[in-house]
This record gives structure tokens, C-alpha cells and sequence, in this order.
């Protein structure tokens, strides 16, 4: 039966001390035998399990999740989503998930908290200006909405911001005003339902500890519940990628580092807007709940700790509070590390492998949320039709072997 | 954050260090015999393990010398430093008692993939 969201369904719940609503999926124990199995319960797996049901109509689905749902990466980013990326091959891929996005708390009938308030990259010298304004020129070839605007509409659209007396001022910006935030929770939940609702079963605490090939065919994975068969293995395990892929004998080129984030005490709204810096380093945005929202780069060594060290924080922080002086005697509440999986050229792949039936969803570093939607849609249709579709073609694993590369180290503005 | 022994200065804050990646990569001896998924591996795959790690540091704000350590990376405890040049020391005795270095729960924390020698 489907689950409604609505305002009738509130009332009626109200009187009942919201203690009848139905649970929102079933918690279900492995069977033998599934025809696709999707490693991970990130956003990403569980957008692939509800895109193969929904789009391709495929039954015998499950995901299965080593810790909890979206209690990876899904649950540790700082949420922003934007599409302007410089290359045509990153452009399309994430043009193509923000027009899911857009859509996506109709398509779901769930609020994913979807908010269009913009991003703004800041430029802090000329070579900054030369390189924003090139990936505007970019973007819009690609019929991306991106703007460049001037330190007097920075002003006006983020009032707050310190542009001249500082060691780097603030010289102008690419804006993009489809960009946003979502809340990242509520997207692994509303696919989780909708998967769930259709049949895929959602299988928590349950550790891959080896995906099993015979003759160069994927056989099946063996977890902590024990063997599980399948005809095909999705994996989008994120920074644990390379861990599983080597369990099949493949090697990606992927390094695991440690990306941090921390929220500030909640305040009153002062910043409206997404500010990412690539100069200086450090992205601010505001939740609803009023806390600040920072991420900075990542660590600069290879770690599973899902911590990392004091000295990114105190960069990032050094950065904010030259941007926005009024924050220097904010406290800070909670930070927190992800293990994100780093390409080299900074892009992600969503590839097949030499082994047949056995597909990597991987590689997409610090900038993942964003993709979610788009990610799980084009992994869905490469795994259903068993090649990939023309957006995600070129995030294949042969570039790095024919040395078509798609490198967005700098364009893509560091912070992802 | 990490303590360094830089094998010239002594124990030094990891701020001042830079990391240099995957340590122990040969470059192939004989490039021209070399095909292209062969190069793909020397200049893009790089060992990603989660336990033992060769990796190379460089005191970028000190003595500016390389050197290289033995990591735990699903700890990051240090388990050895050596200088460039010396035999890449094998590590016998590796305690991992942390369970869930992450403060993950046992289930789920990964850590059977542990690289032990």
C-alpha cells in the first residue's frame, strides 16, 4: 500500500498521538538468491534500487547496508547541491541530477527540504576572475543558469560578507540560483520508502565482506548474514570501495581520505545564500534550523578514520572569519568526518568492469550529494541494460587507461 | 591530529608536514616495453588499504627532507619511521585493539578488512 504524505494524514495522526503511523519500510532478512544486489545504503544505493524498480521495472532487488541507512557520507556532507561544472561531461551528469532535484519531493511524495537559495563561488584575483568567468561562459553553452556578478550584487545578496579589508577581498563570483541545499537525510529515507514500496528489500547491519566471482563472472557476496547470490553487484560503498573491490581482485584509482564538516550554535537568519571559496578554501551555508554549515577540503593523507585532524578545521575556521568577521565569536557545536573515495582526475565513474555482471558507483570524492538523484539513475540504467547511458559513458574505468580524463581539480571550485 | 617523528628534527606537529602518497612505487625499468594499461597502473592505481600503509611525508616546514612511515590507516597510528633509501622495515608485531576506531559499532565498522601481515 502506498504511503501518503498529507495534510489529512497529519490530522488524523495528531489524534492518535502520532504513535499509529506505519513504518516506513519493512526490515526484512536476506533471502538466497536476488538478481541485482546494490552494496551500500547511502543515497546513491538506495536511488539505484528505487530507479531499477521504478524506471526498469526489475524485481528481485536488494541493498544491503553495512551500518545503518544514509549513516555514511549520505548523512555527513554539507549538502549543497549545484551543476556548474566546467567540462560538457560533468555539466550534463550534474545538470542532469538537479533537474531531478527538482523534482524530487513530488516524485518521492516526500520532503527532501529541496532549496533553491544559490551558490555563489567567490574569486579572490585576477586568475580567479579569468577562471570563473570562463566556467560561466561554460556553463552557459551548456544551458546551465550561471551568472558572474560583481562585488556590489555580492554585497547585496550576502550583506554579511567582509570584501575589502582582508588579506584576500572578494573580487567578484559565479552565482548560480538553481543551486541549493537539501536536507540529506530525508533524501536516503524517501528512497528507502519508495524502494521498499516496491518490493526491494532493505537489509541493515548486514557487512559485505567479499563479493565472490566465478569465471570471470560476479557469483555473489558473503556478509555477515551470511552468502547472498546474485546475478549482478552494484557497489557504492564510497570511501570503502577500493576495500571490496580488491575482495573481487580489481584495483580502482581510488585514495580514502578524511573530509570534515562542523556545524556552528544555531542563530538567527544571516546568510541566505551557499558561498563556496576555492582561494581561501571554506564554504558556508545556513540550515533551517540556523546553524552554520562549514566544510573545507580534505585531509591531506589516506585514513578510515572518520575523523581527521585539527589543523583543517582551524583552516577552514581562519578563512571563515576573514570572510565574515560578525562570525569570530561563534561557537562551534559539532564536527564530524566522512571517508570520501578520490579519483584521480577529480571526477567520478560509474563504470562496468572486467568482470561481467559486477558495476562500480564510485570515485566521487567530496562532491557526491549533489549527484545523488542523477548518479542513482544513470547507475540504475547502466546496470539494467548492462552499458552505460551516454551521460555517465565517459566516467568510465577505461579513461584511465586511454587517457580521456575528465579533470575538474580546480574548475569544478576544489570545495565540491 | 598526527605526531610526526621526523627522522631529522624530532617529534613535530603534523602541520608541518605534507604527505607524499603510496610509498615504494617503482617506475616501470624499461618504459618503451610498457602498454598503456601498465603505465594506467604506475601513474593512476595506488595502494588504498585500510591497516598496514608504506607512505612517504615530506617536513615541508622544516627540514624540507622525505622520509617514510608504516601507518594503520583504520587507526592512523604510526607504526614506524625510516629514511628514504633504507629497506622498508617488515612490521611483525601490529596490535589493532581498537574495534571501531571511529566509535562505529562493531557490526558495521568494516574493520574485518583490517591489513594485517
Amino acid at each position: 500500500m502506498k504511503k501518503k504524505y498529507s495534510i489529512f494524514n497529519i490530522v488524523k495522526n495528531a489524534f492518535s498521538n502520532n504513535e499509529n503511523w506505519k513504518k516506513m519500510w519493512r526490515n526484512p532478512e536476506p533471502r538466497k538468491f536476488y538478481d541485482i544486489v546494490i552494496v551500500g545504503g547511502g543515497g546513491h544505493g538506495l536511488g539505484t534500487a528505487y530507479y531499477l524498480a521504478k524506471e526498469h521495472g526489475l524485481k528481485n532487488i536488494a541493498v544491503v547496508e553495512k551500518g545503518w541507512l544514509g549513516g555514511g557520507n549520505t548523512g555527513r556532507n554539507t549538502t549543497i547541491i549545484r551543476s556548474n561544472y566546467l567540462w560538457d561531461e560533468s555539466a550534463h551528469l550534474y545538470e542532469h541530477s538537479l533537474k531531478l532535484w527538482e523534482n524530487l519531493s513530488t516524485e518521492l511524495n516526500y520532503n527532501v527540504m529541496f532549496s533553491q537559495r544559490g551558490v555563489l563561488n567567490l574569486a579572490h584575483n585576477e586568475h580567479d576572475i579569468k577562471e570563473i568567468k570562463r566556467r560561466v561562459s561554460a556553463n552557459k553553452l551548456n544551458g546551465i543558469d550561471s551568472y558572474w556578478a560583481d562585488t556590489k550584487q555580492i554585497k547585496k545578496l550576502v550583506p554579511i560578507m567582509n570584501t575589502e579589508n582582508c588579506r584576500y577581498p572578494v573580487l567578484g563570483a559565479s552565482y548560480q540560483p538553481r543551486a541549493g541545499t537539501a536536507r540529506h537525510d530525508a533524501v536516503a529515507w524517501g528512497y528507502a520508502m519508495r524502494a521498499d514500496e516496491l518490493g526491494v528489500d532493505i537489509i541493515q547491519n548486514c557487512e559485505v565482506k567479499k563479493i565472490r566471482t566465478k569465471n570471470g563472472k560476479v557469483y555473489g557476496i558473503e556478509t555477515t548474514k551470511g552468502i547472498i547470490r546474485a546475478k549482478r553487484v552494484g557497489v557504492v560503498a564510497s570511501g570503502h570501495t577500493t576495500v571490496l573491490a580488491e575482495t573481487a581482485g580489481i584495483k580502482l584509482p581510488l585514495q580514502s581520505k578524511p573530509l570534515q564538516a562542523l556545524v556552528s550554535e544555531p542563530i538567527k537568519p544571516v546568510i541566505n545564500t551557499v558561498v563556496m571559496s576555492n582561494a581561501v578554501h571554506a564554504y558556508v551555508s545556513q540550515s533551517d534550523k540556523g546553524e552554520l554549515v562549514i566544510g573545507a577540503g580534505t585531509d591531506g593523507y589516506n585514513s578510515f578514520t572518520q575523523r581527521g585532524g585539527y589543523n583543517t578545521i582551524e583552516d577552514t575556521l581562519r578563512a571563515i572569519i576573514e570572510l565574515y568577521p560578525i562570525f569570530g565569536k561563534m561557537k562551534m557545536l559539532r564536527q564530524w568526518g566522512g571517508i570520501v573515495d578520490i579519483c584521480p582526475d577529480a571526477s567520478p565513474i560509474i563504470s562496468k568492469c572486467e568482470i561481467e555482471g559486477l558495476y562500480f558507483n564510485c570515485g566521487w570524492g567530496t562532491g557526491g550529494f549533489k549527484a545523488t538523484p542523477g548518479s542513482a539513475n544513470l547507475f540504475a540504467h547502466t546496470i539494467a541494460k548492462d552499458k552505460p547511458h551516454s551521460i555517465n559513458a565517459p566516467f568510465n574505468l577505461e579513461r584511465f587507461v586511454s587517457g580521456r580524463l575528465v579533470d575538474e581539480h580546480g574548475a569544478a571550485a576544489v570545495a565540491h | 591530529m598526527l605526531l610526526i617523528n621526523c627522522p631529522y628534527c624530532g617529534e613535530r606537529d603534523q602541520s608541518e608536514f605534507t604527505n607524499g602518497g603510496e610509498a615504494h612505487v617503482a617506475r616501470p625499468k624499461d618504459p618503451d616495453q610498457v602498454n598503456d594499461r601498465e603505465w594506467s597502473e604506475y601513474v593512476f592505481v595506488r595502494a588504498n588499504p585500510k591497516g598496514i600503509y608504506y607512505e612517504r611525508w615530506v617536513h615541508t616546514h622544516g627540514c624540507k627532507k622525505w622520509f617514510n612511515a608504516i601507518r594503520d590507516t583504520s587507526t592512523d597510528e604510526i607504526l614506524k619511521i625510516y629514511k628514504i633509501g633504507e629497506t622498508p622495515p617488515l612490521i611483525k608485531r601490529f596490535k589493532n585493539t581498537l574495534r571501531s576506531p571511529s566509535g562505529e559499532p562493531d557490526v558495521g565498522s568494516g574493520n574485518f578488512t583490517v591489513k594485517k601481515p
